[in-house]
């Protein structure tokens, strides 16, 4: 464990207020299934403690949050030295029914963007309403960044998180920092 | 002489004087000047040279539209060409140079040309330089090139940054003049989410010049009330110097915002282009006064009658002491008096209809002003600059009747609506003979998804001209927009007018000398003479026309010229103008900088560059990088005073004596999981997936449908329902993407989850004699002995302190192991890896090392010896096409006649009898010619190298009955013409029977 590092390595940047923040190791797993099957949700509120999120919402308690991604999969995010502990408990909760759960904590990486006008550091690069009364909190997007995948999601006020594959966060993370470098707009 | 006013310019600031050159020269002009106007009060008359005959050319309008004065602006990583002085405002230190013109502005060798203006008419390119052929690339092109043309191509990089930014809105109105600011209002006032963007720097638009009043207040304080007004209403978003350059499907709007154009300070981003969704769009873009067709209608000094009083009020400025004003419609005569009102004199209204104006007709002649009704101007006297005017009958020919001395002529053939945003998404235009107008067709306006329409054409963007009817219009625009029901708008009365008169070319039965030098588009030297010759040879439709006299081709787009063109050409046609119709309005509205469009991405934005865990380390110790889709990957590792390919050679031998360490990170790696898993990979792989044991891997092929081989890798089996599937590097996406497709499309009732794990995993290739004792060093959990763990089979546990799944697979040829930890302890286990590795001789290896190593034991790589258009059969892979299974993808395709064909260029392995290298792509030729008269070829090298193992030039090629063959000697082409005879061997140059990799 002591070796492991996340890519950015607590990279951070400040400019004009916004500051852009490496999240270091964050565990995620990214969950398959049948979302109505009883069994699931089941097991999922049982190991985690947070219901299945509406579209395009995260729900979180603590330091646990599960995102909707698509129909069929989820993105849940724990602690990561529990992820493994987390991964093999729904493996064995779920045996014998089709699902999937498999650790990405590593695959990607989470950024902060945080202050006033941190909205508009991501509206630069995503085209996605973010302005407060589309993009409240608890509220999240798979969508494109710049010119890579990303999922953005608002955890509070003027607080954000993106995250990204892990072999392009250097781009993300100079992205929104020169983003933010290059001045507010003043229009969300 | 043009020259400041002491008094007047409400856009100026008279207590912040600026410096800026011109030419060399330095002017003084004041902040809120724009580059146009503090050129005139420096008596700048002409400000450039034309396109063709390098005639003079001064200023003619005071906005977007302008033609003529096309600068270059700054120098070195800032200068940019071809900027409208109109548009720029001037700040202290901003250059400028005007364009095309030798070897000075004043004193131009080009302007020669304009004596053979006869012998340069519409087509005169294309009629004259066709013949003979090899003229035009060595003779004719290169002395155009030098003579034509505008500003010059920055030569250094763009100094300044750029952005984007995304934003959405319920309306959007285009356009900050009377009638945006009512439709805005009106929107806002439902509580919708509304923005509003100005192309200049002023909001209210030709407004406050044209005075006024609107409910009972001064244009002006009517402006200001209602500015804020929007300002202080949460739902509203206000940009000035922001221009909407185009709408797209979907209610997509670009606009183009100028943050430091205008300032002397450049930091920050200098564009942004805002991509905006707006639900309605509204666009009250104004109009645009027309050009008269006259002789020397280009003289410098000639400008649009509004553009004279924009000078006078908005800047301070007079082009002139004495100004003529010629016109078919009434609102010229604001100039006139707004003129008078500045203490200018104007010598007389040339007023082409013989009623004459309305109500303000009388209220000129009762200002002193002489009005000359019927008339038309037979020629503008003067060479750079107006000295005067000859006056004539707009009815007859041209017959002077008498001459009026001036220094400008201030001219207006009425106005158009810009219909540009309304047009770009299909709206459709109808012409209005009353108003002698193209106007938006209100039925017709672009639609959305819904089928209804998404844009609204407001105030005299849709043909409404005056005050009343255009804020009435705005209005209800407005509520149309916001989806609301209502009724009221801002009050204000029109004064009677008399309609408009189509005057077309001045004076109406103008021969043919006056005609050629009646300018219709100035900025490409079109005149009345040429698109009547386009008439006359046959071009009928006016997009043929556009491109056969270049009218309307230049930056400006046609603004000022596209419908007198047109109008000219359904004359010369007999046509009506509905009949001979418009040129298409596309995007953008006015030019916008290219590093906008290009945002961020620029130096190391540009492109995103993927980063396996060890890039850093890579990039510290000598890589030489190679790109493989947006990953860099080490193609070798120099040391001091090597050259690349000392460095491979060393790498080679190092792993086949010693070890060496590839960072195999970039595979791809999908898991696939589920109880019908293993029936998908039997259709997906060419082989048997589904038998793999728990514990073990195999390698495998994949098809496309068409049965060509599409990408390869080792499949792993992981437990009961899951697998693991390595893909090539640049297949990763790709094949996830294969994956979901059958399963999201074809084989939906699957049960089968995939998720691409490419980048939770660094991966290390360990390979060499020594591999094993490397590992063993690590100490840990997992036996790596040969009897534990066999070739083939795959092990999970502890490697020292890490947490490692171990492939016991080899793409060397040489012992090897692939060691895959998560990717966070990538960096830290490729270190302990050098660490431990330093007793055996370690060394990483790059990929040049890796293709030349998997070359010399005959394996196929994917993108060599596959193009796309090669199966298995090819490459003598039978072994991996499975007989058992009753289908796979590209099964049934194999079966073709032609994949079937024995005569199918086969793999075999090559070798130069002289040991030197055949270049890459290199054919073997065959005797005889084609049914083209090719010569004919019997097959094509696909991969060589210089092997450092055996010391001599190796190579895989597809060959003619090539397996059959062993043992022939046929010859390659070399790079020089020459021949090269080579030996056909079995592709496995490198121990065949394997006892390498299975120790």
């Amino acid at each position: 464990m002591s070796n492991a590092v996340s890519a950015l390595n607590g990279k951070v940047a400040t400019a004009n207020g916004v500051t852009v923040r490496d999240c270091g190791l964050q565990g995620m797993i990214s969950m398959r299934g049948t979302f109505e099957d009883e069994n699931f949700f089941t097991v999922l509120s049982h190991i985690i403690g947070l219901e299945i999120p509406d579209v395009r919402t995260i729900v979180s308690n603590g330091d646990r949050s599960v995102a909707w991604m698509s129909p069929d999969e989820l993105l849940v995010l724990v602690p990561y030295a529990d992820v493994n502990g987390i991964v093999a408990q729904i493996e064995e909760a779920l045996q014998g029914s089709h699902f999937l759960a498999v650790n990405v904590s590593d695959a990607r990486s989470l950024i902060a963007i945080e202050g006033a006008g941190a909205a508009e550091v991501i509206a630069k690069n995503v085209p996605v309403d973010l302005s407060a009364g589309a993009f409240g909190e608890g509220m999240v997007r798979r969508t494109r960044m710049a010119q890579v995948a990303a999922a953005v999601w608002c955890d509070g006020a003027d607080s954000y998180k993106v995250i990204c594959f892990r072999s392009v966060s250097t781009y993300v993370f100079d992205l929104l920092a020169q983003s933010a470098k290059d001045g507010l707009v003043g229009a969300l | 002489m043009s020259t400041r006013l002491s008094t007047g310019g409400r856009l100026i600031n008279r207590n912040k004087p600026v410096e800026f050159q011109f030419n060399g020269k330095r002017l003084k002009g004041y902040e809120g000047d724009t580059l146009a106007s503090a050129l005139f009060a420096n008596d700048q008359m002409m400000v450039g040279r034309s396109f063709k005959y390098h005639r003079p050319r001064g200023v003619v309008a005071s906005g977007a539209e302008e033609p003529n004065a096309l600068m270059n602006l700054n120098s070195g990583g800032r200068f940019e060409p071809n900027q409208r002085a109109t548009t720029q405002e001037v700040y202290d230190g901003l250059t400028s140079t005007s364009q095309n013109h030798w070897p000075s502005l004043e004193f131009d060798i080009g302007a020669i040309n304009q004596l053979f203006a006869r012998w340069l008419p519409a087509g005169f390119y294309y009629k004259m330089f066709i013949h003979p052929r090899a003229f035009w690339k060595h003779v004719y092109e290169p002395f155009i090139r030098q003579s034509a043309g505008l500003g010059q191509v920055p030569k250094e990089q763009d100094a300044d940054v750029y952005e984007h930014f995304y934003f959405f809105c319920d309306v959007m109105v285009v356009g900050g003049g009377v009638a945006g600011l009512t439709a805005a209002m009106e929107a806002a006032k439902s509580g919708k989410k509304v923005l509003v963007v100005e192309q200049t720097a002023a909001w209210g638009g030709r407004a406050v010049v044209d005075g006024g009043l609107i409910d009972g207040e001064s244009t002006e304080a009517w402006i200001n009330q209602t500015l804020a007004k929007l300002a202080d209403m949460p739902n509203v978003t206000l940009r000035d110097r922001t221009m909407a350059s185009g709408v797209y499907d979907h209610g997509y709007v670009l606009a183009y915002e100028r943050l430091t154009d205008h300032l002397a300070d450049k930091s920050g981003a200098r564009h942004r282009l805002w991509r905006i969704r707006a639900g309605q769009i509204v666009t009250a873009t104004g109009a645009i006064e027309r050009p008269l067709s006259f002789a020397g209608n280009d003289i410098p000094g000639v400008l649009l009658a509004a553009a004279v009083r924009d000078y006078v009020v908005n800047w301070g400025v007079s082009v002139g002491d004495r100004t003529v004003v010629v016109t078919n419609n009434d609102d010229a005569y604001r100039t006139a008096l707004a003129l008078k009102k500045a203490g200018l004199s104007v010598p007389a209204i040339v007023d082409a209809r013989e009623g004459g104006a309305g109500a303000i007709g009388a209220e000129a002649e009762a200002a002193g002003i002489r009005v000359l009704k019927g008339k038309g101007i037979a020629k503008v006297k003067g060479g750079k600059r107006v000295t005067g005017v000859a006056i004539c009958s707009q009815a007859g020919e041209g017959a002077v009747l008498e001459e009026i001395a001036c220094e400008c002529v201030a001219m207006s053939g009425g106005w158009s609506p810009v219909v540009h945003l309304w047009s770009h998404c299909g709206g459709k235009l109808v012409w209005d003979d009353a108003k002698v107008m193209f106007r938006p067709d209100v039925d017709k306006g672009p639609t959305g998804a819904d089928g209804k329409p998404f844009v609204i054409a407001a105030g005299s963007a849709n043909g409404y001209l005056g005050m009343a009817e255009g804020l009435a219009d705005a209005a209800a625009a407005g509520r149309a927009a916001a989806g609301v029901k209502g009724e009221g708008a801002p009050s204000a009365t029109d004064a009677a007018e008399k309609a408009v008169a189509p005057v077309w070319l001045m004076p109406q039965g103008a021969g043919p000398k006056k005609r050629m030098k009646a300018w219709l588009d100035y900025q490409n030297d079109v005149k009345v003479s040429d698109v009547m010759l386009a008439a006359q040879e046959g071009y009928e439709s006016v997009e043929h026309t556009k491109r056969y006299t270049t009218l309307g081709m230049a930056t400006d787009q046609g603004k000022l010229s596209n419908i007198n063109g047109l109008a000219i050409l359904s004359k010369s046609l007999d046509a009506p103008i509905p009949a001979v119709g418009t040129t298409t309005f596309r995007p953008p509205y006015t030019p916008i900088s290219m590093g906008s469009i290009g945002g961020s991405a620029r130096g190391d934005l540009f492109q995103p560059l993927r980063r396996t865990p060890m890039h850093d380390w890579h990039d510290g110790n000598g890589v030489d990088w190679e790109p493989v889709g947006h990953w860099r990957r080490g193609y070798a590792f120099v040391r001091n005073g090597e050259k690349v390919h000392d460095a491979v050679n060393r790498e080679i031998l190092n792993v086949r004596e010693n070890v060496g360490l590839l960072d195999a990170s970039t595979l791809g790696k999908i898991i696939v999981k589920g109880p019908d898993a293993g029936k998908f990979l039997d259709m997906l792989y060419t082989n048997m997936m589904s038998t793999l044991p728990i514990g073990k891997c195999r390698y495998g092929l994949m098809c496309n449908e068409n049965g060509f081989l599409s990408d390869d890798g080792v499949v792993v089996r992981l437990n009961e329902d899951t697998w693991l599937c390595h893909t090539t590097t640049g297949g990763a996406d790709r094949i996830h993407g294969w994956m979901e497709d059958w399963l999201q499309c074809e084989w939906w009732d699957w049960k089968v989850y995939t998720a691409n794990i490419t980048e939770q995993l660094a991966q290390v290739a360990v390979a060499g004699p020594k591999a094993r004792k490397l590992l063993e060093s690590f100490g840990g959990d997992m036996d790596l002995s040969k009897e534990a763990f066999p070739f083939m089979e795959w092990r999970e546990g502890k490697l020292g302190e890490f947490d490692a799944r171990i492939y016991r697979i080899s793409f060397s040829g040489e012992l090897s192991y692939e060691v895959a930890v998560p990717a966070s302890q990538g960096a830290a286990f490729w270190n302990a890896l050098l660490e431990k590795g330093q007793e055996f001789g370690v060394m990483p290896y790059g990929t040049e090392a890796m293709h030349i190593m998997r070359a010399e034991k005959g394996f196929i790589m994917i993108g060599d010896e596959t193009d796309g258009t090669i199966i298995p059969q090819d490459l003598n892979l039978q072994w991996a096409l499975s007989k058992k299974k009753e289908d796979y993808l590209g099964k049934r395709a194999q079966e073709r006649s032609h994949m079937a064909d024995p005569k199918r260029w086969k793999l075999v392995g090559v070798e130069t009898v002289d040991g030197s290298v055949i270049p890459d792509g290199s054919h073997a030729p065959a005797p005889g010619t084609n049914a083209n008269g090719q010569r004919n070829t019997q097959g094509r090298i696909t991969s060589t190298y210089y092997s450092p193992t055996l010391k001599k030039g190796i190579a895989m090629a597809l060959v003619a009955n090539g397996p059959d063959r062993m043992g022939e000697t046929i010859e390659f082409q070399d790079e020089n013409g020459g021949l090269i005879k080579a030996k056909i061997v079995d592709p496995c140059f490198y121990d065949k029977d394997g006892e390498k990799q299975n120790v």
